[in-house]
């Protein structure tokens, strides 16, 4: 394609990235988007009007220089394209997928506003799978070794991120991983059909290639306490241990057969492909031509009501308190759970569960809801209807209404300071913690957020803990001439 | 890997096992748990630590084979290896000096109740020990519960051995004999353990139990194992194992312990032949029969 003008820019439509039809992909667990074929990457690429100050990089949590990724797309050279991304961003065929672009870098495009924004998500997936499929992935140069050794707790995007960025700086990384599997939440809680784990895995792979060692089954706080760490020779520690504790309706019945956390549920599926049971020895509730609700209306939702419809269900509810423009997901997940037959019941709120004698779950009474004035989210605060309590039949229930902060690392390390909610605290410009030597990032920070906010926290504390143990260098240079 | 230093039936389907995890060993206390995955592909399963030898750098392991994982599990022996061990989980067991403190143990649920008995006698207490089996078989770990308990009290239900009759009606006994007893442990079955309860409840007696609900992680991230215990909801997990026996809600326990039943039938067809006694035990009722 020659030289575009923008007049010619604007006028190219914004490209649909081909995708499984909901109706096949409704029984299966394969990926849903397939990702842009090469002409389409190109295409969409041409659509940027590289505009000389990109506020899209403002809208990026890690500052991906998206222009100057998209222009190599523009000139077919995908690999260079996923080399300048990684610049600042390490894990980019993950971002691509789960990243919500519509809030962060697209909603700035320039284009956007005008036309629809230009694709940075899918074209940043595209050229991380072109790399990984095409080269393999390839590694990074590596600062000489410093000697110095770092714990990440948690391996997560925060800790995998942080990872990536002190091995590349010359430092000893060892991440301790509670779970079996490594990659946290992109592994037990975003859904195959989202986020492929062998993507995941690759990526890791690569960490262990440059030398990242991982320990998996280590549950810091009981198998090693923080303190032992630090003082088993860590020099410092990153905590980012993730939003790892289901909160609940708090209503009757929560304790019958059949009712999930979203955790629970997205774990056995996921981690444990409770899906291909028996060939996998963890079962899940069999929702095969029975009726399903989900309360909560976030990407968490979304993923478990639509693992349910795989898994066979007859119907499938999101139950939700406030109306749709509400909603938390992000709207392509909205989008893609109501092609899948998803049923949206809205400005409604359990108020309790109805079970049979045996104590499964047979029902939820719902209260319906109308919308008052702004609360202090800015989202107009849902009021219940007076008498207008109805009962919906469901046999399975999953809890999708956000996590609290696990406290095991709280009740295990004394002298670190939390808020109440259980979030640790920290110096935002820092990430340090009111612990010596130790930093934290992500959801144990913020509470529930993103897979791109915990990957950014990770990369400000490893750029705050080079600084950190290069510090710490010196002070030891200056022990040694004193002898 | 965690390599199986020795593998040893002690009844017909119980098993212990001594495993390497030096790290576990040093650390656990009385109470806590592993969570163990014996291969990939297999389910978490949480298991009490019945004891551990730090030298050896090994936990112990006692597994009554009931469904299809502990069945695999007692289908391995010395030398193989377990993929994941992970530990210890839990809150330790409250110890202090209490007075008199009977440890109760049901079927493989003494093997669970035995670390606990230890630490009591280490705190100072006049140790009893009330163990029970269906039959003489079913009686287990006696050698070991005589070494730390100033008195122990094997009980069946057939009269084989020991005392004839259940465990509540030993402890009852020993009550309206004018033992004078501040602290009872129960470990069991969930009906022994809500019998036991009964029985302490009218004395005001301190009464432990140790819950065994289905968990995944055991880290507290599912709520997976959640009970509830004075009308309130716990993650048994990390708030437990071990609750007060008087606020347990013992029925809510063992109905949602029956949520897997006709899977674990599913699993074990698939896993091995089908033992007949576990089919027999199978929960009919159970509506997911009917999906």
């Amino acid at each position: 394609m020659g030289k575009l003008s923008n007049k010619e820019r604007m006028k190219i439509p914004r490209q649909n990235m081909p995708e499984q039809e909901g109706e096949v992909r409704s029984h299966n667990f394969n990926e849903v988007n397939l990702g842009f074929t090469e002409e389409l990457a190109v295409m969409e690429a041409e659509r940027c009007i590289q505009c000389p100050k990109p506020t899209c990089v403002e809208g990026c949590p890690v500052g991906v220089k998206i222009g100057e990724f998209i222009s190599l797309v523009t000139e077919r050279k995908f690999v260079e394209a996923a080399a300048k991304i990684k610049e600042d961003n390490m894990l980019p065929a993950i971002c691509g997928r789960v990243c919500p672009q519509e809030e962060q870098c697209e909603a700035k495009c320039v284009v956007g506003k005008k036309n629809e924004a230009v694709g940075i998500g899918r074209l940043e997936r595209f050229v991380a799978d072109y790399e990984r499929e095409k080269l393999g992935l390839r590694k990074p140069e590596l600062k000489t070794k410093t000697g110095k050794k770092v714990a990440i707790v948690g391996s997560g995007p925060a800790g995998l991120s942080c990872a990536a960025d002190l091995i590349q700086m010359g430092h000893n990384v060892t991440v301790f991983e509670a779970l079996h599997e490594l990659g946290g939440v992109l592994v037990y809680g975003i859904p195959q059909f989202r986020l492929p784990k062998e993507i995941v895995k690759t990526e890791i792979d690569v960490l262990k290639e440059l030398g990242v060692e991982f320990k998996p089954n280590a549950v810091i706080g009981f198998t090693d306490t923080l303190d032992e760490l630090l003082q088993d020779g860590y020099d410092a520690a990153f905590i980012a241990v993730g939003a790892g504790l289901p909160y609940f309706l708090n209503i009757d019945g929560e304790n019958l057969n059949g009712v999930y956390s979203s955790n629970e549920f997205l774990t056995r599926v996921n981690l444990m492909k409770a899906y291909k049971f028996p060939e996998f020895d963890t079962p899940v509730f069999n929702v095969k031509d029975k009726n399903v609700a989900v309360f909560g209306g976030g990407n968490t939702a979304m993923d478990a009501v639509r693992t349910s419809r795989r898994l066979g269900a007859k119907n499938a509810y999101i139950i939700y308190r406030r109306s749709e423009v509400e909603l938390p997901a992000r709207k392509e997940e909205v989008h893609h759970a109501k092609q899948e037959g998803i049923e949206f019941i809205l400005l409604s709120n359990p108020t309790k569960f109805i079970g049979d004698k045996d104590g499964w779950l047979r029902g939820v009474e719902v209260q319906k809801m109308e919308l008052g004035e702004p609360d202090a989210s800015g989202r107009r605060r849902p009021i219940p209807i007076k008498d207008s309590e109805y009962v919906i039949d469901i046999d399975m229930a999953v809890i999708a209404i956000g996590n609290g902060s696990n406290p095991i690392i709280q009740k295990t390390t004394p002298d670190l300071n939390f808020n109440k909610w259980g979030n640790i605290l920290i110096n935002e410009e820092t990430m340090e913690t009111s612990k010596k030597g130790v930093f934290a990032g992500g959801d144990i920070v913020t509470g529930g957020a993103t897979v791109i906010l915990a990957m950014g926290a990770g990369r400000k504390a490893a750029k705050a803990i080079d600084n950190y143990l290069n510090v710490s260098v010196n002070v030891n240079w200056g022990d040694v001439c004193r002898c | 890997m965690h390599k199986i230093i020795l593998a040893k039936f002690l009844a017909s389907n119980i098993k212990k096992f001594e495993i390497e995890a030096p790290k576990i060993a040093q650390k656990r206390k009385a109470g806590q748990f592993v969570i163990i995955r014996i291969k990939e592909g297999g389910e978490r399963i949480p298991l009490t630590i019945a004891d551990s030898d730090i030298e050896k750098g090994t936990v112990t392991i006692i597994v009554q084979g009931i469904g299809k994982t502990t069945m695999e599990l007692n289908s391995l022996n010395t030398g193989d290896s377990i993929l994941d061990v992970v530990g210890p989980l839990g809150k330790p067991s409250h110890i202090e000096k209490f007075g008199t403190a009977v440890s109760i143990g049901g079927g493989v649920g003494t093997a669970i109740a035995y670390p606990t008995a230890v630490a009591l006698k280490q705190a100072g207490n006049e140790t009893i020990s009330i163990i029970g089996g269906r039959t003489k078989e079913f009686v287990i770990l006696e050698d070991e519960m005589k070494k730390v308990c100033d008195e122990v009290y094997p009980t069946t239900d057939d009269g084989s051995y020991g005392y004839h009759g259940f465990v509540t009606q030993k402890l009852k006994d020993l009550i309206d004999s004018g033992k004078k007893i501040d602290f009872v442990l129960a470990i069991g079955p969930i009906p022994m353990m809500k019998a036991v309860a009964d029985v302490t409840r009218p004395y005001g007696i301190q009464t432990f139990v140790s819950l065994n609900p289905v968990m995944v992680d055991g880290t507290g991230m599912c709520g997976g194992c959640r009970a509830t215990v004075d009308n309130k909801t716990v993650f048994v997990c990390v708030d437990g194992p071990e609750f007060d026996a008087h606020k347990v809600d013992f029925e809510t326990l063992a109905r949602r312990n029956r949520t897997y039943v006709i899977f674990e039938k599913e699993a074990v067809d698939h896993f091995c032949n089908i033992d007949k006694e576990f089919q027999n035990g199978l929960n009919k009722n159970n509506p997911a029969f009917a999906g």
